[in-house]
């Protein structure tokens, strides 16, 4: 018998004037009786709608069935079929606009948790566990993975499956990408990202940080290394500014350099090597999942005042509904409808002020949304000591630069054929932010599966 | 890991270390620079290439001890190793067609400036070596730069070796006796490079400058480099990690350069008194 129940199950969280000020995981997960209870949800529809609505396909629907009779780990091996990484998009996925957006029970009501009741399966797989995966045996070829966001892991581990022997090259210290130098501990624990990472190593694949490719090596020279092909995931890294005067203040930071401080220098900890302001009043420019992260390690690291500029309205932005919502409960103040226009210095160079303009939403622009149109003479300053923009990025064109012959599009993103990845030079591939820009953890998984699959079928001549 | 394979000091606040990397020495040129973190939980540093050996896989840098993380890496004796060391990074210095140059350094500037004056003088051009320090316990390199420079001039704020007074004002005397440079390459703290390209842009010489704010990735992902060029008229922002560090030093607007340098100087200074603590040593007075 379904449960009718209209609503989801809600998710156990800290209390927000708790955890606006700790960096410890803000959803703490269902229990096994209420991950049973959100599963029994599910009408295992025929047509299977929530299926269609996630990016990779997972037979949401079957590993949902396991869940409600409390078969965990066979869920898991469900989810596992075609996700890489069921922890991280269990967390992070945009579902309201994926899976969750296209089941049937959110007609009339809300739709069933599937994203909670995936971290559900993940989480009970990570810790119960045993074996640890085996190393397959290999099969000779060899393949490089520029990057070690969610696309170079996930195309790393599909290829050292299949026995490839993968060695990852990543510039920064750290492995993980976006999910250990972008998103916060708060939402994503960074132990998570080290076990999906652990998991590769046992797997064979190598993992060589400190790297950047186009400096240390050229794609040309890994090719010529021996590596037979190479597979670029080297994301959407540059930041973008707006061009406004005052912005290179201190005091000013882009969203970037605010979270790489902030997590992956730790700079959180007390007594870490990494300085970074305490700010008191902090604006934060942008309305996506970047901007709300910014706001709320703002608010954790102590600011009375944090507040998000956004020159469009509520229901444009672009950032995960749960991500709002946990920021507003957090008292982050939204500012809609605003556009900075400068940003005020004093004496000593620093940022003592943000002057906006209020906004309306004119007719809809290329990306369908309206476009926001200023107020003439409606100028504000808003009190700040610290501006933190998160207006998007796009991708580094370090790899464009040194690479002969690979073509990209005017504003820096890989050309790729959709089906394979592959990109306009022989044997290499590319996936995730640096061909789609700035998007989502699970296209990019996605994407390197895609790449891997395509880079399987190349090498051993195998249709699979 | 990347170990330690000699360690020398050059004076008490400045240190030499040859590095085992080999990665970055297959491709380093002068100009370029890496980033290091000398233990896990440290902080990322930029420090010039001073030196490679390409057979022996080898790195030389050449650092001053002003804060925590230079402190801390000072403690790290010959056979230890640094925890991360990535490079190399940045644009190598331009000296295609140059064919006299005056190099300037300023202080630990000089580590910076002398492999840049070395591959000049490889490359046939004739070098005049412009270099400042306090005083004579703080002079480094001074073989070195003798071997490769034409003309050698040492300055110090105090007179206590080679002659009394700043860089520019050896570099004016040079410039108004009526020198020609295709180039001067001004290297070292701010204020100097500041009045160098003031200077050289009375006599119109171009100046190349090193930039060298703060860093954190140094691979154009965080924008924490940034600084301004004047173009033109129009302000246009660098990420001096990946666009530089060598910038046209008429178009640098150096005193927004200055303050965004000071933007940790609290900090900083708390940091180091801390490590100097750990290490039961005193702050050398005021940095
Ligand atoms: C703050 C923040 C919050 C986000 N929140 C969400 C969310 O809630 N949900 C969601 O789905 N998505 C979110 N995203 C987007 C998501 O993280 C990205 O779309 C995803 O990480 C892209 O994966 P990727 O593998 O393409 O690249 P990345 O994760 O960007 O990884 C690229 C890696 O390549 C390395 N690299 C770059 N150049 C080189 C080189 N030349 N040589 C060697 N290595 C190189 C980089 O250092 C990096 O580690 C967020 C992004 C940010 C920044
Ligand atoms: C491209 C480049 C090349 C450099 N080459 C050399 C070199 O060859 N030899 C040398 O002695 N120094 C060099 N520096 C400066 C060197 O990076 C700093 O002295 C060092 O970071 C100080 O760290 P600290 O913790 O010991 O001192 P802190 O007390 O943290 O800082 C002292 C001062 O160093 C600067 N600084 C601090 N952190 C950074 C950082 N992450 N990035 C850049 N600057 C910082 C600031 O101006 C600060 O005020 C270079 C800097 C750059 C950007
Ligand atoms: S991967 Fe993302 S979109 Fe797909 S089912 Fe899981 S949460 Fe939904
Ligand atoms: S649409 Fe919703 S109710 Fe239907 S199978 Fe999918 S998750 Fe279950
Ligand atoms: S150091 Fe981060 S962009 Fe230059």
């Amino acid at each position: 018998m379904p449960n009718m129940s209209l609503k989801k199950n809600e998710m156990p969280s800290q209390e927000p004037y708790v955890r606006n000020k700790n960096f410890q995981e803000v959803a703490l997960g269902y229990t096994a009786e209420q991950a049973v209870d959100e599963a029994k949800r599910c009408l295992d529809c025929k047509n299977r709608p929530c299926v269609s609505g996630c990016p990779v396909n997972i037979a949401i629907p079957d590993f949902i069935k396991h869940m409600a009779q409390g078969e965990f780990e066979e869920a898991y091996q469900v989810i596992a079929q075609s996700s890489a990484l069921p922890a991280v998009c269990g967390r992070v996925c945009p579902q309201e606009s994926q899976c969750e957006q296209k089941c049937v029970r959110g007609v009339k009501g809300e739709p069933v948790g599937i994203g909670r009741l995936e971290r559900f399966a993940a989480d009970w797989h990570n810790a119960h566990a045993t074996e640890a995966p085996a190393r397959p045996a290999s099969n000779g070829h060899k393949v490089a993975v520029v990057g070690s966001g969610p696309s170079g892991l996930t195309c790393a581990g599909d290829l050292a499956r299949l026995g490839y022997e993968v060695t990852v090259f990543e510039a920064l210290h750290t492995a993980g990408g976006v999910l250990v130098y972008g998103i916060p501990e708060f939402r994503l624990p960074k132990a998570i990202v080290q076990k999906e990472i652990d998991g590769l190593k046992a797997m064979g694949v190598k993992i060589k940080t400190n790297m950047v490719i186009g400096r240390a090596l050229s794609v040309d020279e890994l090719l010529e290394q021996g590596f037979e092909a190479v597979f670029i995931g080297s994301g959407a890294g540059l930041p973008r500014f707006m061009n406004i005067p005052g912005e290179n203040l201190k005091g000013v930071y882009s969203a970037n350099e605010f979270l790489t401080r902030v997590n992956l220098m730790k700079a959180y900890l007390p007594g870490s090597d990494t300085p970074i302001q305490r700010a008191k009043r902090v604006a934060v420019v942008g309305g996506g999942n970047v901007a709300m992260d910014a706001a709320r390690c703002a608010k954790r690291l102590g600011a009375e005042e944090v507040y998000i500029v956004y020159r469009r309205s509520e229901k444009e932005l672009p950032a995960r509904a749960e991500e709002v919502e946990h920021a507003k409960e957090e008292g982050i103040i939204f500012k809609l409808l605003n556009n900075p226009a400068r940003i005020l210095g004093d004496e000593s160079g620093s940022v003592c002020g943000m002057e906006c303009l209020e906004m309306t939403l004119g007719e809809p622009d290329a990306s369908g949304r309206r476009r926001p149109v200023e107020k003439v003479g409606s100028e504000f300053v808003l009190d700040v000591d610290c501006v933190i923009m998160a207006i998007g990025t796009s991708p580094n064109p370090l790899i464009k630069s040194t690479t002969e012959g690979l073509e990209t599009q005017k504003w820096g993103g890989i050309v790729v054929e959709e089906e394979t990845g592959l990109t306009s030079r022989e044997n290499v591939y590319a996936g995730g932010d640096a061909v789609t820009g700035a998007a989502t953890v699970i296209l990019a998984m996605g994407a390197g599966k895609t790449a891997a699959k395509a880079i399987h079928e190349k090498l051993s001549g195998e249709n699979c | 890991m990347y170990r330690i394979l000699k360690k020398q000091a050059l004076n008490s606040t400045v240190t030499l270390m040859e590095i085992d990397a080999p990665a970055v020495a297959r491709k380093a040129e002068p100009g370029q620079f890496i980033i290091l973190r000398v233990d896990e939980g440290g902080e990322r540093i930029p420090l010039t290439v001073a030196d490679f050996d390409r057979e022996k896989g080898s790195v030389t840098i050449i650092f001053q001890i002003v804060g925590a993380t230079t402190e801390k890496l000072n403690h790290l004796n010959e056979g230890e190793s640094i925890q991360d060391f990535v490079g190399p990074l940045g644009v190598p210095t331009h000296m295609e067609g140059l064919k006299k140059v005056a190099v300037v350094g300023g202080g630990v500037g000089c580590a910076i400036a002398y492999p840049v004056a070395k591959k000049l003088c490889q490359q046939g051009a004739e070098v005049h070596s412009i270099v400042g320090f306090r005083s004579q316990e703080l002079v480094i390199l001074e073989e070195e730069f003798r071997a490769v420079s034409k003309k050698y001039f040492p300055m110090t704020d105090d007179g206590s070796y080679g002659e009394r007074g700043l860089v520019t004002d050896a570099l004016r005397r040079l410039l108004e006796n009526g020198e020609q440079y295709d180039q001067v390459i001004a290297i070292g703290p701010l204020i100097m490079m500041k009045f160098v390209t003031k200077l050289t842009k009375e006599f119109h010489i171009p100046t190349t400058v090193s930039m060298n704010p703060i860093m954190i990735d140094g691979t154009g992902m965080c924008g924490g480099c940034r600084l301004s060029l004047i173009q033109d008229g129009k302000r246009v922002t660098k990420f001096a990690c990946v666009d530089g560090p060598d910038f046209d030093g008429f178009e640098v607007d150096f005193d927004e350069a200055m303050a965004r340098g000071a933007m940790y100087k609290e900090f900083e200074r708390h940091a180091y008194a801390e490590t100097c603590n750990l290490f039961q040593k005193e702050v050398a007075g005021n940095a």
